[in-house]
């Protein structure tokens, strides 16, 4: 394995550098531990968290917007999509409300209020 | 006509931070005027995720930084005008603002501008073609997407490679659409890296490069575009033109600072930044009219929005209390490589490290900052790559700040 | 019901005649194919009141132009159509361009235009600062001026219906059988019955007129391409700057408009339909160019927006007003190019002299009211007087458009109004909104709540000009 990316945690945007060595991971190119992390996850598991909206089934024209918690397996996007697509919630709603629990290992949780 | 010490125009991120930075340093009697009926400004319609890292030490979504905000302003009390429009802003601080309830008049000791900032339109581009519907901004279509909750297009052709061109890339690709291409008229995006990956790369989205939407087709919704490749003078390359069978447009073509009411008020405008030229406390050329945020210059991250309202906040709150923020002050500008230099002038008695801000004209490698006055170095930086999307800041040290007569000059020298 | 006059086309022709029409005891309908009137050349045009100089004497156009003017400022008072008497200048480049100055001063004086003078280059800078070095004689026509051409058209509908007049919308006429009359069937299966018949449909004239198997012309359609500055551009020259004719074209003037904004424009190019409305790298090239010709300093990155309008020219060059010898009653009012706006007056009241001549009877309506509330009103009032008005009518203090201050009491306003709005177009055109530096970027969601909710229609069905213009795809 010999791979170069771009760090995607933060705006800085590092260029990284992964090499297989004695079948370890070695990364280079990170300004901090969690561009290694990100760089081992993107070469075995790749993450990425979905951002999304839902609708507020009590309020008019209302959306509550929410997150994964947590990173999920890239491949598995499209598919939290459909679960997240297929919710509604009703108010009120507070930031870091579980709308729906364990979504391919991640909870889909509010971040916004609605009143 | 009522009567408050400080008034901030705009109640996004920068007049949110601007509020509680000038509550906390000691002017309580401080006020909020919005358009909207809630705080947050275009964070509200940001739900993605990557803001508050350098400021909070968390990522959160654009609401939950605004979010963070809201609650900072709440428990400290200050008052909000919600749904009010200010219409003007007169040189001797008398704010003008329109409601539900009347015509309101301020008259504000200190004003802090904070409106933000507004999308270049397909009109300032000219792009020629018919005027269909299915062309928007792509604020526009965030809006109607993640606050109103409505789908915008299906098959989508995206012109901009800003940052908000990109996470809408993403975004419609999430919600089904099938984003056909994005095109960047210049050589490199204006974007940010992480941003490519994660919302082109991840979902085979192509970035075309020198690339522009040379024709709009559709007689009552957009039917198609006819991209091209321009040349270095941005001239279209006839024979590259290609035809893409599409129901939407989004441009992600530029942000304009919102200047409207300040250069009515009579100050003084940068041609560069389109933003209120300031000193380092984000004074305009009107004393006691600060501005901060996205009005003053176009950022890339909000954490530096906040930061940068903090010290107009500051600087608003020694404005009222009469306190001496220095007597000297020398101009800033930008040398070889750099666009602009934020503040354009800096007090060299102020007593206090200063930080300079800046856009780097093109992207480059590896390069050196250097900011001179005169024969002095004052402070020197390296960064392993430079672009104009991210912006840079630099300190000049209290101590050397003292000693500056000249003009600051930032200037950038490519390493091997 | 049988109508006794069917207008087809509500352009600022049509909108004319329904306007004087509805006058008399009659009954009026018009037909209209958009979602909206002023959907062609009359929202797409220069938008000046024409001094008079240009059309060859003789002819109708110079006729119906130097009646229309007095006619136009008087509608337009009326009717509350800002419109300004800024004067025009026409400008000649160096000694080869100075003779057509003098033959169009000429011409003026045939055509009756009251007030000219000829300026040397140097006079017409002191009136002018910006106008270029190289301009050396100028010809100064003070009775010029400037009006919103769709302002005029919706204003002339709305009062129009407010005394009696019906406007059908998204008809558009597929056929018309001659029998007692006219019997106007739409594309969608519609039918209207009317005795008499305008045929104002600009562009589709001829389209129309073959309906009844008397297409004598054919509509030639031009387009022309504008440029329209941002406010901060609208000082740039105060009068209207045309140039001489030349070989490099005609026409390119330097305007203000009404609104406060600077237009460029118009390229002059014959094209294949008047649904060729879309502008071209070309063409805006040539508005640059020749814009910045008589007027160097134009700053042509504050531009907002370009458009191009179609106009309907014919081979003839005159405007065709008469009644069909074909059919008795229907009358052609077709060909109404340049100065068409200034005439549109004089061209309603030409016609109707024809319809009286061909038999119909004009009994003046005792209630009669030509003037139009003045929908701009909350704009002109001074801040004591909002105040007082919001405090009245809350949602005039709700800023919808900022870059133009338009508010949802005007927006609201201007969808219950004859003619209502029911599109984002229709809206923009009504109240500005939309229509300033960030077009509609920030205000056109809440532009399309208040469309749906005003209409009671979903906003998937809210439309920015009419149906299959939707902006929206459906809910998430």
């Amino acid at each position: 394995m010999n791979r170069d990316l771009i760090c995607i945690i933060c705006p800085r945007g590092c260029m990284l550098h992964v090499e297989e060595q004695n079948g370890e991971l070695c990364v280079s190119g990170n300004a901090c531990p969690r561009g290694k992390q990100y760089a081992i996850d993107e070469c075995t598991n790749p993450l990425r968290t979905i951002t999304s909206i839902v609708r507020v089934s009590n309020r008019e024209d209302t959306m509550v917007s929410v997150k994964t918690a947590n990173p999920i397996p890239k491949g598995k996007i499209f598919d939290a999509m459909e679960k997240i697509r297929a919710v509604s919630v009703e108010a009120p709603v507070k930031i870091g409300d579980v709308i729906l629990n364990d979504v391919f290992g991640a909870d889909i949780v509010a971040t916004k209020d609605v009143e | 006509m009522v009567q408050h010490d400080i008034v901030i125009i705009g109640g996004g991120p920068a007049g949110m931070a601007a509020a509680v930075a000038a509550y906390d340093n000691g002017v309580k009697d401080v006020v909020i005027l919005d358009r909207e009926e809630d705080l947050g400004g275009i964070l509200r319609q940001c739900i993605h995720n990557g803001f508050g890292l350098h400021k909070l030490g968390q990522e959160l979504t654009g609401p939950e930084y605004a979010a963070v905000y809201k609650e900072k302003v709440k428990e400290r009390g200050i008052k909000v005008f919600y749904e009010s429009t200010v219409t003007a802003v007169s040189p001797d601080k008398i704010v003008t603002a329109r409601n539900r309830e009347g015509i309101l008049k301020i008259q504000a000791k200190a004003v802090i501008l904070a409106m933000g900032c507004r999308e270049r339109s397909r009109g300032a581009l000219n792009t020629p073609g018919t005027r269909p519907a299915g062309v928007y901004s792509a604020g526009t279509a965030q809006k109607l997407m993640n606050c109103e909750g409505y789908m915008v297009g299906k098959k989508v052709v995206i012109l901009g490679s800003g940052d908000i061109g990109l996470i809408m890339a993403r975004r419609m690709s999430l919600e089904g659409a099938k984003v056909e291409a994005v095109c960047e008229i210049l050589p490199y995006s204006g974007g940010l890296n992480r941003n490519i990956v994660q919302c082109l790369e991840d979902y085979g989205i192509p970035l075309y490069l020198n690339t522009t939407v040379a024709e709009i087709h559709g007689t009552k919704r957009v039917e198609g575009v006819t991209i091209a490749q321009v040349d270095a003078n941005r001239n279209i390359i006839e024979e590259t033109k290609r035809y893409i069978d599409c129901d939407t447009l989004l441009l992600s073509v530029g942000l304009i600072p919102e200047n409207e009411l300040t250069r009515e008020a009579g100050i003084a405008i940068s041609p560069v930044t389109s933003g209120a030229l300031v000193d380092e406390n984000c004074q305009t050329s009107i004393e006691g009219i600060f501005a901060c945020g996205n009005v003053l210059q176009v950022h890339d991250l909000v954490d530096y929005v906040s930061d940068e309202a903090e010290r107009a906040g500051i600087g608003a709150v020694s404005y009222v209390l009469g306190e001496n923020k220095g007597s000297i002050s020398v101009a800033t500008k930008a040398g070889k490589g750099v666009r602009y230099v934020l503040p354009q002038t800096v007090h060299t008695d102020s007593g206090k490290d200063t930080a300079l801000f800046l856009r780097v004209t093109e992207p480059f490698g590896k390069v050196r900052f250097t900011v001179t006055s005169g024969d002095e170095i004052l402070a020197t930086a390296q960064r392993l790559k430079a672009a104009p999307g991210e912006m840079e800041k630099l300190i000049i040290p209290a101590e050397k700040l003292a000693r500056v007569k000249e003009e600051i000059v930032v200037t950038l020298d490519e390493l091997n | 019901m049988k109508y006794d006059v069917l207008i087809a086309g509500a352009g600022v022709t049509g909108a004319m005649a329904a306007r004087e029409l509805s006058r008399y005891q009659l009954s009026v309908c018009l037909l209209e194919k958009e979602n909206d009137v002023a959907c062609g050349a009359s929202k797409a045009n220069s938008g000046i009141v024409h001094g008079g100089f240009d059309p060859e004497p003789g002819t109708l156009k110079a006729k119906l132009n130097a009646e229309g003017i007095g006619l136009l400022y008087e509608a337009a008072a009326q009717l509350h159509v800002p419109c300004k008497q800024n004067g025009s200048m026409v400008c000649a480049f160096g000694a080869e361009e100075e003779p057509a100055i003098d033959e169009l001063y000429q011409r003026g004086l045939q055509n009756g235009i009251g007030s000219m003078a000829i300026l040397s280059g140097d006079e017409a800078r002191k009136l002018e600062p910006n106008l270029s070095e190289a301009i050396t004689k100028v010809l100064h026509i003070p009775a010029a001026g400037i009006i919103c051409p769709y302002d005029l058209t919706i204003a002339a509908v709305g009062n129009a219906m407010d005394n009696g007049v019906e406007l059908k919308r998204n008809f558009e006429i597929d056929k018309i059988d001659c029998v007692d009359g006219f019997v106007v069937t739409s594309t969608e299966g519609e039918q209207v019955e009317g005795r008499y018949f305008l045929n104002c449909a600009g562009n589709h004239a001829d389209e129309v007129a073959e309906l009844i198997g008397d297409r004598f012309y054919d509509i030639i359609p031009r387009a022309g391409e504008y440029m329209l500055l941002d406010k901060a551009e609208g000082s740039r020259v105060s009068h209207t700057i045309f140039q001489v004719p030349s070989k490099e074209g005609k026409g390119i003037l330097v305007s203000p408009t009404v609104d406060g904004n600077l237009l460029c424009g118009p390229t002059a190019a014959k094209v294949a339909g008047p649904e060729h409305n879309e502008t071209t790298n070309g063409g805006l090239a040539i508005v640059q160019r020749l814009a910045a010709k008589s007027v160097p300093s134009v700053n042509f990155r504050q531009v907002i927006t370009s458009f191009t309008g179609v106009r309907s020219s014919e081979k003839n060059g005159d405007f065709i007003i008469e009644e069909s010898k074909k059919q008795k009653g229907f009358i052609h009012v077709a060909a109404i190019d340049s100065p068409g706006l200034t005439s549109c007056v004089a061209v309603a009241k030409y016609a109707l002299n024809i319809l009286k001549e061909s038999g119909l009877e004009l009994v003046e309506k005792e209630n009669w009211d030509g003037s139009r509330e003045d929908t701009h009103a909350f704009r002109k009032m001074n801040d004591e007087e909002k105040d007082a008005f919001i405090k009245a009518n809350p949602t005039y203090g709700k800023i919808v458009c900022r870059c133009e201050t338009v508010s949802e009491g005007e927006i609201r306003d201007a969808i219950r109004r004859n003619p209502q709005a029911w599109d984002i177009d229709s809206v923009k055109r009504r109240t500005r909104s939309g229509m300033g530096r960030c077009q509609g970027g920030f205000c056109s969601p809440y532009v399309m709540k208040l469309i749906a909710e005003e209409l009671g229609i979903p906003m998937e069905q809210v439309s920015k000009n009419g149906k299959g213009s939707e902006p929206l795809l459906g809910k998430l």
